[in-house]
């Protein structure tokens, strides 16, 4: 396969992919709408009001930029994960491996359609965080920076995870008792600041910290981490999760006999 | 004459420890239409499967018109289309990007996609469907719809899996035709099949897998050459009082009118018009009690079953 070739195939994949969730909007574009409102209304404006500021900003000013980096976190995962294991499923996923398409192709333009699907996600949750909150911006480019890393980095993940799943359940195991826990504990609500210093410590072997801390930044212009190593430990997640699940891929692992 | 497919010393062991591919060698010609056969459990998927990287293979070589699998892939898979036994697209996709996005798998534009896919649709009559997703359609249509996302691409060498399994005979019939079509156009087809009839019907070279192993691989007519008994049925006009003894020859009665003759490639089918007529009775119709291709695939199947057991 010549470069245009491979390009057209990673475009058919991609297609395909934000085809997918796209006719399935009421179920992957609206509930994580609902829900981030309902996050906006209660922690912002119910609770939010008695907790008082937060790192001098308004509790749901402090918060906006961790909801929109939670729903995009796990629409990535979720529309990679999901999508893999129906290919895999249905056995459509032999398609693509009796093609020419190099294995590199197949994984970027899986990780391509769930990352399209966290923005979408993200820029449908902004705007109805707007409606709750002043959207401040602190620096454009760190904005999109990070959430374009995050988004990859949760569908390479999700793109494992499907790899490795064998039933419907298997699929939402990390979802529900990995992903979730560590979202919530990413900084999204507080300032790890806060805590005590154990688990100020603890927090710093949680991913999710880093990157909802540099998009806070990106909003506010306050982390509680450095940016760069936020950059830094974003980045060496998705090398290693890229290299990995290639390898996966390349071994057949789980879909090939 | 270059050769569509060379497998050499194929080995394929999974992980439980069965040997289902022993050692094949095998060679298809380009513009063959070829039948590999072989009961249930013989290695015919595996076969397949490692032909089109859907399974690893342990050892060996293949090379689809000279592209070897594992060095030159990217080549070697483009000359070649599967029909696989299994339906295996996604069945919430409209029919018509099943095709055009399996066209984008091999570089092929979407615009010009769309028109290919347009064309085979067309041509294996569901053109109409073309906006119903897969799930909709009858198991006849599903398979139709295989055969034109394999072809989409304009492969050189198209692999079919079981294409007709499950069909009614008028459509079977109607896909027989398409693909002499699709073969006499030129592109090399490798058919597996449980219907010896449609292999007979449409094959010039057959090869017989059992037990992971190449037991018989020729041509058509030398395969039937080696034929030496067949079982024909006789319907008769009256009952018949006595069945004659000749020998070359074995008659048993099913039914009063109704006669199975055993008779070997040496003697002549005329000695029981003979007998019958001698007897003042007439032939009403006269028919293969197999077809020739099924009688021979048994006699072969179960003499390597026989030598598999007198084997020490």
């Amino acid at each position: 396969m010549n470069t245009k070739e491979k390009f057209i195939a990673y475009k058919t994949i991609v297609i395909r992919e934000v085809l997918r969730f796209s006719r399935i909007w009421v179920q992957t574009i609206v509930p994580p709408m609902v829900t981030m409102g309902l996050y906006f209304v209660i922690f912002g404006n119910l609770i939010g009001q008695r907790i008082g500021p937060m790192e001098g900003f308004n509790y749901i000013d402090y918060i906006v930029p961790g909801l929109i980096m939670m729903s995009v976190i796990t629409n990535s995962y979720a529309n990679v994960v999901s999508s893999f294991y129906g290919t895999k499923f249905q056995h459509s996923i032999e398609e693509m491996l009796v093609s020419p398409v190099p294995n590199y192709i197949i994984l970027l333009g899986f990780v391509t359609g769930g990352v399209v699907r966290g923005i979408a996600v993200g820029i449908a949750v902004t705007i109805v965080a707007m409606f709750f909150a002043d959207i401040l911006v602190h620096d454009l480019v760190v904005i999109f920076s990070m959430v374009l890393m995050t988004a990859i980095l949760f569908s390479l993940a999700g793109f494992i995870n499907g790899v490795y799943a064998q039933s419907f359940d298997d699929i939402s195991l990390i979802p529900t008792f990995v992903l979730t826990p560590l979202t919530y504990l990413g900084g999204i609500f507080y300032s790890i600041s806060l805590l005590p210093q154990f688990w100020q410590d603890a927090s710093l072997f949680n991913p999710i910290l880093y990157m909802v801390n540099a998009f806070r930044y990106g909003f506010l212009g306050v982390s509680d981490i450095d940016l760069g190593m936020s950059y830094a430990i974003t980045l060496i997640f998705i090398t290693g999760l890229y290299v990995f699940g290639l390898r996966l891929l390349q071994k057949g692992h789980g879909i090939k006999t | 004459m270059n050769i569509a497919l060379n497998i050499r010393n194929l080995k394929k062991v999974y992980g439980n420890g069965v040997s289902a591919l022993k050692g094949i060698d095998l060679q298809v010609e380009q513009g063959d239409f070829f039948a590999l056969l072989g009961p249930n459990g013989a290695g015919k998927s595996t076969t397949i499967g490692i032909i089109t990287s859907l399974i690893n293979k342990t050892d060996g070589q293949i090379e689809i018109f000279g592209h070897n699998l594992d060095t030159d892939s990217s080549a070697a898979k483009a000359c070649l289309g599967l029909v696989p036994q299994e339906f295996n697209f996604n069945v919430f996709e409209p029919v018509i990007e099943v095709i055009a996005n399996q066209a984008g798998f091999y570089g092929i534009e979407r615009k010009e996609a769309f028109e290919r896919a347009e064309h085979y649709l067309q041509k294996l009559g569901l053109w109409e469907k073309r906006r119903t997703t897969g799930r909709q359609l009858s198991g006849g249509m599903k398979r139709r719809l295989m055969i034109a996302r394999a072809l989409v691409h304009q492969p050189k060498l198209l692999i079919l899996d079981e294409p007709t399994a499950g069909v009614d005979i008028e459509i079977r019939r109607s896909m027989w035709e398409f693909l002499r079509e699709i073969n006499s156009s030129g592109t090399t087809i490798i058919l597996t099949t449980h219907y010896l009839e449609e292999a007979e019907e449409l094959c010039r070279n057959i090869a017989i897998i059992d037990h992971g192993e190449l037991i018989e691989s020729t041509s058509k007519k030398e395969l039937l050459n080696k034929l030496n008994m067949e079982t024909f049925i006789f319907d008769l006009s009256a009952p018949i009082k006595a069945l004659g003894l000749a020998s070359g020859l074995s008659m048993k009665l099913i039914d009063e009118t109704t006669m199975e003759v055993e008779i070997d490639k040496n003697n002549s089918i005329n000695r029981v018009f003979e007998f019958l007529s001698s007897n003042g009775i007439e032939v009403l119709s006269m028919r293969n009690k197999r077809n020739r291709l099924e009688e021979l695939f048994m006699c072969l199947v179960d003499k390597n079953k026989n030598e598999r057991r007198s084997a020490p």
